[in-house]
């Protein structure tokens, strides 16, 4: 399933899948004839559905995996899963949440997002999302559609590269200063999610801690080049 | 590319310590050994583009933990870390 020209979900039917927690992530192991193995790790992207599970996935063009992913993995199409892992980038509910992507650092961000829609009630939640252009926005319809009908949900962009006609957005790398605009710190019992590339949740966790949040309390998840 | 970029956390090195431990790994406490600071293995530090994963302490750099995985074997050294505490199995 397309999400943007370099990003797809995949829908995997995994038998005895136990239920993740949003935020956790799995392991893909893809072993070719050869016997040469290559493994990365990808987020959850939704809450599980009985066995089945979604991934969001970017295609790096150097990569060994999101190549396979993205563009030859057909339906029917078997490989190695290993999760859900992680306990620390997870979030178990309650309380506002504060979340901060840089590009496909949204899907465990999404997950999250997603899972608080089938709460009763949820505690308001506010993601400020970087991308490079707006056709690099992974979700958007989902995340519009979220936003226009939950107003407890804000839902803010930053367009870094290449802004369309009339943008009234952030264009923009994220910043103090957008950071102060976008969070209520009055929300000092807030979660805080950053996941992004290394140097964008370097800055976001480190202007958050700036603006006083409290360091224990601005989770990251850092993800590589490949 | 410079190495600032192949930064993660240790997250990343969940399901490899998962193989070792019984538990998720990433919400135990680690004690560095050098400034002890104690942080959950999920805040910590890691450089994974070594063959295997070095990861560091995120308060004062020192090395904690090196992992690194076989076809069949798997190597962990735990010299920096002076104190692990880990959730009991159930």
């Amino acid at each position: 399933m397309p999400e943007t020209p370099r990003v797809s979900s995949l829908v995997l039917d995994v038998p005895g899948w136990g239920g993740h927690r949003p935020g956790q992530h799995v392991d893909v192991r893809l072993t070719a004839e050869d016997g040469y193995q290559a493994q990365r790790s990808y987020s959850l992207a939704a809450p599980a559905d009985g066995e089945r599970l979604v991934l969001t996935v970017e295609r790096l063009e150097d990569g060994e995996v999101s190549p396979f992913l993205v563009d030859e993995l057909r339906p029917g199409d078997m490989f190695e899963l290993r999760g859900p892992i992680g306990g620390y980038f997870v979030w178990d509910g309650g309380g506002p949440l504060h979340l901060v992507a840089g590009g496909s650092g949204v899907v465990p961000l999404m997950a999250m997002l997603r899972h608080r829609a089938g709460g009763d009630a949820p505690a308001s939640a506010t993601l400020l999302y970087s991308s490079r252009t707006l056709g690099d926005v992974i979700y958007r319809e989902e995340l519009d559609r979220r936003a226009g009908s939950d107003p407890t949900l804000t839902v803010v962009h930053t367009l870094t590269r290449e802004q369309p006609e009339g943008w009234r957005g952030y264009a923009r790398r994220i910043d103090l200063e957008m950071l102060a605009e976008v969070f209520d710190r009055s929300e000092t019992e807030a979660s805080v999610f950053v996941c992004g590339p290394t140097r964008f949740v370097e800055v976001a966790a480190d202007g958050l801690v700036g603006l006083g949040y409290e360091p224990s309390r601005v989770k990251t998840e850092r993800f590589g080049p490949t | 590319m410079e190495s600032a970029d192949l930064k993660l956390d240790g997250n990343a090195i969940g399901g490899l310590l998962g193989e070792v431990f019984v538990g998720e790994l990433t919400v135990a406490r680690s004690t560095c050994g050098t400034c002890g600071a104690v942080r959950e293995i999920g805040a910590l530090a890691v450089y994974a583009h070594a063959p295997g994963a070095v990861v560091r302490c995120p308060s004062c750099e020192a090395v904690l933990l090196r992992v690194a995985r076989g076809e069949d074997r798997i190597w962990l050294e735990l010299q920096g870390v002076s104190c692990l505490e880990l959730r009991a199995p159930a």
